[in-house]
């Protein structure tokens, strides 16, 4: 119900289509071309659920924030819902690696940011305190992030995302430096949100096991320059236990590759 | 007062209740002991010049050592101010002993020259008599002040935000700012009186450049260096160049322009007494030098007080604004 009132445009479906097609890129290092992309095709149906799996730096989160519009890619096209991405969106948000809140503002200050930018007036509280409800953080309207602990800042995170009702949610390693049980809270979490809302997500992890209790489809990403060496569906119900014999089989098929990989 | 009444140690023992309640506090009490002393010290020993003033300054000594006498059994029952009043208290002890000293080495013994080093009743007869001259000159210094530093703080802080956010403004004004900016604005003194129409103008634009300088290279160096991470996010939330400036740029940046805040008034009062001192016909600095002038060095002494008194309330004024401003942040420095 929240979820049905906070997607404002009632009659869009809640999803976005996203669409990557022969995506590669390069850092300019000094002069010299670092390729990190190399011809990632990929494509995820509305209300999908991808999990990017690849080595540390091997160039998952620059394909998220090429899909969030931050840079154009070098090569390629990246297309949501069939409109090529030419500059950040609202409707695709990205969530980072370290929840960036503003030290400045508190917390109904940061997830009112995006509001603020597009000069959203209207029911403003209320859309705030519907996003602090659904990542559980009503009592910490008014504490300055440095009052937060890890996963308290990342939820205020998630919110600051959630309260313009994206339709494709890049999530960019958002657990990597949460506490062990902390992180398996905060993936049941997203995991409700994302049942909840029905966004389009793109999570990018190193952590296998994450990826198989969350995604539809896991894609296995080589080291750099990134391509995809493998695209595997979870056909697995919700919720999903870590101990599963056959989830335990597929982990250990992407512990294989992986460790081809490298 | 019913706080200190009611704690009992030993139950049904009124009496040393009452005793404990009524403790003395023995730093205040030696501290009126000790003003008790500068009034007799200041009053009976004889003097070897003629000090109007003595009288009424070994009266308010004996004044304020009463009132310390009086209130020191009390402390404890006056709560908040009475925690003050007994923090200082070592502080009113060492100040009436400093004084004695003084007295001592200048009115009653004479061993300090005497023109030079006035007594304090001297000093006193000053704040009493030249009250007028003083407060005028302390009106005239902080409306020179504060025109040019609320100047130079709002020029510097526009001009480092444009150079930290636009690198057109960048390229042209840095060397600009290389070049002139370490430059103490007093250099600038001699120009500055025959290029502006009125000293007041000219020492104005120089209060203003003092505080212009520092503010601008801190406000552009805390622009240049927000985490970029957080751009990164007000982007993907569709904000617009604008936002990026006055909603994430310069909040961020604030901590580093209040530093330059706090540098630009600490030089602005070199240039303010230097520009009153050579140039403008008031002013503390004037004021100073036309004491000096007249050998009345009670006059000197009595506004160098006041100066100090003045820098440091407008230092206390602008920390209070930083910890208002900048509450979000952790371990601030308490002034």
């Amino acid at each position: 119900m929240v979820a049905a009132t906070l997607a404002q445009p009632a009659a869009q479906a809640a999803g976005a289509r996203l669409r990557i097609e022969g995506v590669s890129h390069a850092f300019d290092i000094r002069g010299e071309a670092l390729p990190v992309l190399d011809r990632v095709s990929l494509s995820v149906e509305p209300g999908g659920f991808v999990a990017l799996l690849g080595p540390s730096g091997c160039g998952k989160s620059t394909l998220l924030r090429l899909v969030a519009g931050l840079e154009p890619p070098g090569q390629g096209v990246i297309a949501v819902d069939e409109e090529v991405v030419e500059g950040p969106d609202p409707s695709r948000l990205l969530v980072f690696q370290d929840p960036t809140l503003y030290p400045w503002r508190t917390v109904r200050g940061n997830v009112s940011l995006g509001l603020e930018a597009r000069k959203v007036g209207r029911a403003r509280a209320a859309l705030i305190d519907q996003a602090l409800g659904l990542v559980g953080l009503s009592g910490f309207a008014d504490a300055y992030p440095h009052q937060l602990s890890g996963g308290m800042a990342q939820r205020a995170a998630l919110a600051r995302a959630l309260v313009n009702a994206p339709r494709l949610l890049l999530l960019d390693e958002p657990l990597g430096k949460l506490d062990a049980l902390t992180r398996l809270a905060m993936q049941a979490e997203i995991l409700r949100l994302w049942q909840e809302t029905r966004f389009t997500a793109v999570l990018v992890t190193h952590d296998v096991e994450e990826a198989l209790v969350l995604a539809e489809r896991v894609i296995v990403l080589s080291d750099r320059p990134a391509a995809i060496r493998a695209d595997i569906p979870v056909p697995l119900t919700y919720p999903r236990h870590r101990d599963d014999p056959a989830l335990v089989r597929l982990r250990r098929e992407i512990l294989t590759i992986l460790g081809q990989a490298s | 007062m019913a706080g200190s009444l009611t704690v009992a140690d030993a139950p049904g023992a009124v009496a040393p209740r009452l005793r404990r309640g009524l403790r003395p506090s023995w730093p205040t009490l030696t501290a009126g002991l000790a003003w008790l002393a500068l009034a007799a010290a200041s009053f009976k020993l004889p003097e070897a010049g003629d000090f109007p003033r003595t009288f009424v300054f070994a009266q308010g000594a004996a004044g304020l050592g009463a009132v310390l006498l009086v209130l020191s059994p009390f402390v404890a029952w006056l709560g908040t101010p009475g925690a003050r009043l007994r923090h200082w208290s070592p502080w009113f002890a060492v100040l009436a002993l400093a004084l004695i000293a003084w007295e001592l080495v200048t009115a009653k013994l004479e061993w300090l020259p005497m023109p030079f080093f006035p007594p304090p009743q001297a000093i006193l007869e000053v704040f009493l008599d030249d009250w007028p001259k003083l407060g005028g000159s302390i009106l005239n210094s902080l409306i020179l002040l504060s025109g040019g530093y609320v100047f130079g703080a709002a020029v510097g802080f526009t001009l480092g935000v444009a150079i930290g956010s636009s690198r057109a403004v960048g390229y042209w004004a840095h060397p600009v700012l290389r070049f002139v900016g370490p430059l103490p604005a007093t250099a600038w003194l001699p120009l500055a009186f025959f290029v502006f129409p009125s000293s007041w103008s000219a020492s104005t634009f120089l209060v203003a450049l003092a505080t212009g300088f520092p503010v601008t290279v801190l406000t552009w160096s805390g622009v240049s260096g927000v985490n970029k991470a957080y751009f990164d996010v007000a982007r993907t939330l569709g904000a617009s160049r604008g936002f990026l400036i006055l909603r994430v740029a310069i909040p961020a940046a604030l901590p580093h322009v209040f530093v330059g805040l706090f540098m630009g008034l600490g030089g602005s009062f070199a240039v303010l007494v230097v520009a009153e001192m050579l140039g403008v016909k008031s002013g503390l600095g004037w004021y100073l030098q036309w004491a000096q002038g007249w050998a009345a060095y009670a006059n000197m002494y009595a506004a160098l007080i006041v100066m100090a008194l003045m820098c440091s309330s407008l230092i206390t004024l602008l920390f209070r604004l930083r910890d208002r401003v900048l509450s979000w942040q952790k371990g601030l420095v308490q002034w």
